[in-house]
């Protein structure tokens, strides 16, 4: 059936059809209407759950651990401040190998306060056990977080996962969206079983307890190994849910990468913007292309590789500043990708703090890395998007 | 999934490797003595997660966890949100946490779990002080009290935690001392039997934080209460009841003399130090009997 959703709802109707069965939520822009939905249908029986109004995002984790151990499919959502804060318990839920689904709204954190779009809150937790799905639009808000539910309770993967959705260009935009029927749903994600480590007095064990240095190293190895292997049932998954609902969902997915000079690599919402750039370019007849991430952790290095094995020049669009490294996140990962590869590889920062990724930022990109194919020029701007004198803006901040 | 390697008389093992003379590990016996096997208990690092033991070994006989510091209580509550959705009305979901765990980083996940109404048995066991990473202060830690991080001696009071949670007019709060089981057990009883959140707050002699003899670990806990240091109250339904009220406070040398942790406290600061210990003992009488 076809509703128009905006991102939010359309994670509240993921985690409706996969039948939550615990919730605990805390408001935060730009993440509120989905605490606000899902409270709603809980409490109108529209949802079978139980709610917990919780006092903050480090308590609503640590209830979806608990709830997560005990048996129930438990779920939350948050973004930005609210993921930071969680950050330990992150670190706990995929430890404990609680395989919590969750969407995550991409804000800036704070400090300086913003409200909007960016993706340090994610890429800040990248490293700590969960998998990471980047979405382009609403539709795959609701698909890839259907997914992930069976991606996650694999019992050869055992991991959580953040589906990852840009705060306001996706959160509050409605979009058409093909929301798949109760029955189907069921028949695609398999009831919620704990069969290693659980909470159950009928048949009492004690989880999480401190692991000695003869043991700790193994346990690590197991989420390693799970991460590691985790493509593979990726990849099945993703072709059942095509049987069954229709739809292609993919690792990475390439536009007109094949016969491009020049690839940039990006994710999110920002993907829609770089896909009509290349329309109109390539009716320029400029053979540009690209390449959205989706499935960000575990990184996608053999699939990339697989495309731009040959490619000469390829730029990287991180939505993230990455203060104080080489190279910002998403690029460090396509060079790891791309090693012994003959590519010369530029990276590109922008979009920060809500800062729109415009057409006109996304053909300079292009016209650069053109020049740098073409021998033109070998200089790329590196902050695309900065405006003139950034030195001068803020007094308060000014040459501090 | 346990295999039992030896079989204990209660739920916790014998010869777990609590320090002599703990009164956490009493506390614990008698939680699991009064609670059953039904139970789903939620540990924070912490003197107690010595309970839960190492490796592939626990000392524990029943289903629990060991969740991070500060959030014993909202665990707690995800847990029993979930049997709750399982339409399990039966298994007693019980946070134990330390003063540290609770009064200090875990206060407002406590707060939202007695405010939202959770039926969970929340038993902090309070030493004092952070005594597991090695006595450093608290907001549990009384007047005077020397510590790693304060070895002069704190120079505040200690938090009142019951009197927070009846600012929530949780359900049922008590407080308990290791010196009069019978009071105690019934006290987790009635917690247990509550329907919403319960709140134990039990004074707990520590004598490798408090430098006290073994041997005096339930003298210390008689002493407490005889002093006026401790008083032991249960808030049920609104209503107060004060369990016991000494005709005649014993003098605080009773107590603190029995601890190396008063050692450097000087004859001007024990009068000071009893004036204080009077005036709250009957501020907190007359307060709760009004």
């Amino acid at each position: 059936m076809f509703k128009m959703l905006d991102g939010n709802t359309s994670a509240v109707e993921a985690m409706k059809l996969a039948r939550v069965k615990v919730i605990a939520a805390y408001p935060i822009t730009p993440q509120s209407t989905i605490s606000e939905k899902l409270s709603e249908i809980v409490a109108n029986g529209e949802m079978d759950a139980k709610y917990i109004r919780v006092e903050s995002e480090h308590t609503a984790m640590s209830a979806c651990i608990g709830a997560a151990l005990t048996g129930s499919r438990a779920g939350t959502a948050t973004s930005s401040n609210g993921l930071a804060l969680m950050n330990e318990m992150i670190v706990a839920a995929s430890g404990i190998r609680a395989p919590i689904v969750m969407p995550v709204v991409n804000r800036a954190i704070a400090t300086p306060w913003s409200l909007w779009c960016e993706h340090m809150d994610t890429m800040s937790q990248r490293d700590l056990g969960w998998m990471q799905f980047f979405t382009q639009n609403c539709q795959d808000v609701l698909d890839y977080t259907i997914a992930a539910y069976k991606i996650a309770e694999n019992k050869d993967i055992m991991t959580p996962a953040m589906v990852c959705l840009d705060g306001f260009f996706l959160s509050h935009s409605m979009q058409k969206i093909d929301v798949p029927a109760q029955e189907k749903v069921d028949e695609f994600l398999p009831e919620y079983e704990l069969t290693n480590s659980y909470l159950n007095p009928e048949d009492p064990m004690f989880v999480s307890n401190v692991v000695g240095m003869n043991d700790y190293t193994e346990v690590k190895y197991q989420q390693k190994y799970a991460m590691d292997n985790a493509f593979g049932v990726i990849e099945n998954v993703f072709d059942e849910f095509e049987k069954q609902f229709g739809r292609k969902l993919n690792i990475i997915e390439e536009y007109k990468t094949e016969d491009a000079d020049v690839v940039l690599v990006c994710m999110g919402s920002m993907t829609g913007t770089v896909k009509y750039v290349v329309d109109i370019m390539r009716e320029q007849g400029k053979k540009v292309g690209m390449i959205k991430i989706v499935v960000f952790r575990p990184f996608p290095y053999k699939y990339i590789y697989e495309v731009l094995k040959d490619k000469k020049v390829i730029g990287v669009f991180d939505r993230n500043s990455c203060l104080g490294g080489q190279y910002p996140p998403v690029c460090t990962e396509v060079i790891a990708a791309m090693k012994g590869a003959d590519a010369d590889i530029r990276d590109y920062v922008g979009g920060l703090g809500g800062r729109d990724v415009n057409p006109a930022n996304i053909e300079k990109i292009f016209n650069e890395l053109l020049d740098i194919y073409n021998g033109s020029s070998d200089k790329h701007t590196n902050w695309i998007d900065l405006k003139e004198n950034p030195m001068d803006s803020r007094e308060v901040f000014k040459y501090v | 999934m346990y295999e039992i390697i030896k079989d204990s008389k209660g739920t916790l093992n014998h010869g777990i490797s609590a320090c002599a003379g703990c009164g956490m590990e009493l506390l614990a016996r008698c939680v699991f003595d009064v609670l059953g096997q039904d139970i789903i208990i939620v540990i924070p690092p912490g003197c107690a997660a010595l309970l839960t033991g190492m490796g592939t070994e626990s000392g524990i006989k029943a289903a629990g966890m060991m969740c991070n510091l500060e959030n014993t209580a909202s665990t707690c509550s995800g847990i029993r949100a979930s049997l709750d959705a399982q339409g399990n009305d039966h298994t007693t979901v019980v946070g134990f946490a330390g003063d540290g765990g609770t009064l200090d980083i875990g206060l407002q996940s406590l707060s939202g779990m007695i405010e939202r109404g959770d039926k969970v048995l929340y038993i902090c066991y309070d030493n004092e002080a952070y005594m597991n990473t090695g006595i450093q202060s608290s907001s549990a830690t009384p007047f005077l009290a020397s510590t790693t991080t304060q070895p002069a001696g704190k120079p505040t009071v200690k938090k009142d935690l019951i009197g927070i949670a009846m600012a929530h007019e949780i359900p049922y709060a008590a407080t308990a001392s290791l010196h009069n089981i019978a009071d105690l057990k019934k006290k987790i009883q009635k917690a247990k039997d509550t329907d919403g959140p319960s709140l134990l707050h039990v004074l707990i002699p520590c004598p490798t934080g408090w430098r006290s003899d073994p041997a005096d670990t339930i003298t210390l806990a008689r002493a407490a209460v005889n002093t006026g240091v401790w008083v032991l109250y249960e808030y049920e339904d609104g209503e107060v009841t004060v369990n016991y009220k000494p005709k005649e406070l014993k003098p605080i040398e009773e107590y603190i003399s029995l601890q190396g942790r008063f050692k450097k406290v000087t004859d001007e600061e024990k009068k000071e130090m009893q004036k204080i210990v009077k005036k709250s003992y009957e501020r907190k009488i007359a307060k709760l009997e009004k």
